[in-house]
């Protein structure tokens, strides 16, 4: 049994309920919070470097071997999802330091922040489909608490219609793993292949259609996107960083997973083209219409999520590979924006756009951040959004197919004027009304920090774009051929069955 | 005896969705609870149903020696309702918080976080 995979798992739990206890231990829950986070990076970069190193890494939870026990799996794709999300989940920690104040510390933020991060993990980690839907509901229901805690009118309206719109998600998630037990009798991904393939096709599509839909609403697709631009901007600036990096990174991831591996061909398939174009051009046509900075921040989640859905729809390698790195380069520069948006939001105490004005002048190496990410996720070269797109049309191009092609620059287009709004009505000087507040030095130390350190991330994909390219691209050979992935989950599944029982099953 | 669930779990659904639209947090909260009800009725009746043998190995045993109900539906319904009640009192703890600070138990009327704050 390999402990390597299971402690990025085990440590922000165990840190979670620390949290939780250390007033009545004498501890800062914040400390616990941030120590955790530097030890989950540690650990993630570890399990990261031996599954580069060796291949895909799987543990059997409790010693029983899968398909009867729970089995944990590292391949490259979860090792690339947990690096960039365990290191935005270390510099939101350090943001949080001077973001999240002493009362909500009381009532349980960082002990919530934990437990979400431990949601994450086990969704990227487990190789399981029920126990996906257990680590999606463990981030669901931490997600509840950061969302309403602070207790503003809007997070609470924002809450009901989370909560309403998730749940409802969740249970068709359940509804379609019980219906997948039901036709296969076993819920272990690497296994579902074989088990479908004598199944009654129609029954396949119901269900495969089903779990899709219920991802789909995870990960935010048209058309079930609708939540999240109507929570995303209510809560504090560090959960709306990390949901953008986590929540719907984890629906897709989810989606990219199951069906790759489970469902390799089908009637999902079909749909999910059509709905990743509407998700991209829903996404920035939403962020138009937008004035205040973390509305529209929110509106290009969408928009983003759908560039990573065409490239899972055009499924060639290279259009998979594009996705990945799309994927990762996103967690980091949208989590960076969002912590950006959230200073400049304390410096002028509103955001929206033409009361921030004025930014530049006093803030120049903050305006310098945002040009630096707002760039990124535009795409424009050198930074690091461009490479995610390059590869996304050059696939576009060899598949001939011109409405993905017409829709990613066009896209495109609308994200740079989007950024170029904020930039215009929010930080060059328009009017003279609001003066930026000086921040105490240690809080604005705090807030910096971890956006020069994602901006300096950023740059490094951008301008050294080789390893990510090297390693998403043999992510996407792994996902196109999940060989590897189930000899790891299931080779010694045989030999274990004769010793049991006699006979293989 | 599977048509029993499947036709429960239907009327569960229908139930529920009626509920969910409803315009009241209690409503709300209880349609949420049926849906979950559904969906665990789905699980438990996917593992097929079995009248009988309790899931147990005798001693002496590595495997059952006749059949027996599938256990697994029920590990994994228990797991979903004790989740299904977190949220339910989440849910609760909720509409109480929204009626005390908006004033309303009526979904349809909370609108803090559409409107753009100038």
């Amino acid at each position: 049994m390999s402990w390597i995979i299971a402690a990025p798992l085990l440590l922000p739990l165990a840190a979670g309920a620390l949290a939780l206890l250390a007033p009545r231990l004498g501890l800062m829950p914040r400390w616990i919070s941030l120590g955790a986070s530097v030890l989950h990076l540690m650990f993630s970069v570890i399990l990261a470097e031996q599954v580069l190193r060796e291949g895909v890494v799987a543990t059997h939870m409790g010693g029983w071997l899968a398909p009867v026990g729970i089995v944990l799996v590292a391949d490259i794709f979860s090792i690339l999802m947990l690096v960039a999300v365990s290191g935005v989940g270390l510099a939101v920690s350090l943001y949080a330091l001077a973001d999240i104040d002493r009362r909500k510390e009381s009532v349980g933020w960082f002990a919530l922040y934990q437990i979400l991060m431990a949601g994450a993990t086990g969704a990227f980690l487990t190789g399981d489909l029920f126990n996906l839907y257990v680590w999606f509901e463990v981030m669901l229901i931490a997600s509840f608490g950061l969302i309403v805690i602070g207790g503003r009118r809007a997070q609470i309206d924002a809450g009901v219609k989370y909560v309403a719109l998730n749940v409802v998600a969740t249970l068709s998630f359940l509804t379609a793993i019980g219906l997948i037990h039901g036709v296969a009798g076993t819920l272990t991904l690497a296994e579902l292949p074989e088990r479908l393939v004598g199944a009654d096709p129609t029954t396949v599509t119901a269900v495969s259609l089903l779990l899709f839909g219920a991802l789909a609403a995870k990960a935010a697709l048209f058309p079930v996107f609708f939540w999240l631009p109507a929570v995303y901007h209510t809560p504090a600036t560090s959960v709306t960083a990390i949901f953008a990096a986590i929540m719907t990174k984890a629906g897709i991831y989810a989606i990219i997973r199951v069906f790759t591996l489970v469902f390799p061909d089908g009637a999902a398939w079909e749909v999910l083209y059509p709905i990743a174009i509407a998700t991209m051009v829903a996404g920035v046509i939403g962020a138009a219409a937008q004035t205040e900075v973390h509305r529209i921040l929110s509106f290009h989640i969408v928009s983003q999520i759908g560039y990573i859905a065409l490239g899972l729809a055009i499924a060639t390698p290279l259009a998979l590979m594009g996705a990945i790195v799309y994927l990762i380069h996103n967690i980091v520069v949208k989590a960076n924006l969002i912590l950006i948006a959230g200073i400049a939001r304390r410096r002028m105490g509103t955001d929206a756009l033409g009361a921030t004005s004025g930014l530049y002048a006093t803030a120049p190496i903050l305006s310098a951040l945002f040009v630096i990410a707002a760039m990124a996720m535009a795409g424009i070269p050198p930074f690091s959004g461009f490479w995610g797109k390059l590869a996304l049309t050059q696939a576009s191009l060899s598949a001939a197919d011109w409405a993905a092609i017409a829709a990613i620059l066009g896209v495109g287009l609308f994200t740079l004027f989007s950024m170029t709004k904020i930039w215009i009505k929010g930080w060059l000087p328009r009017t003279d009304e609001g003066t930026p507040r000086q921040l105490p030095v240690q809080a604005s130390r705090a807030l910096m920090a971890p956006v020069v350190a994602l901006t300096v991330v950023t740059l490094g994909i951008g301008l050294a774009p080789e390893t990510l390219l090297q390693i998403a691209d043999r992510a996407s050979a792994q996902l196109l051929d999940p060989s590897a992935y189930q000899a790891a989950v299931l080779g010694d599944q045989l030999s274990y069955q004769t010793a049991i029982l006699g006979h293989p099953l | 005896m599977e048509w029993k669930f499947a036709l429960l779990a239907g009327v569960l659904t229908s139930v529920g969705i009626y509920m969910l639209l409803g315009r009241h947090m209690l409503s709300l909260v209880f349609g949420l609870s049926l849906l979950g009800s559904a969906a665990n009725l789905v699980v438990f009746a996917g593992g097929r149903v079995r009248d009988g043998a309790a899931p147990l190995i005798p001693i002496g045993f590595s495997a059952p020696p006749e059949a027996i109900a599938n256990p697994l539906p029920q590990a994994l319904v228990l797991t979903a309702i004790v989740i299904g009640f977190g949220i339910a009192a989440f849910a609760l703890a909720l509409s109480v918080a929204a009626y005390h600070r908006l004033g309303t138990a009526d979904p349809e009327t909370m609108t803090d976080a559409e409107g753009q704050t100038p």
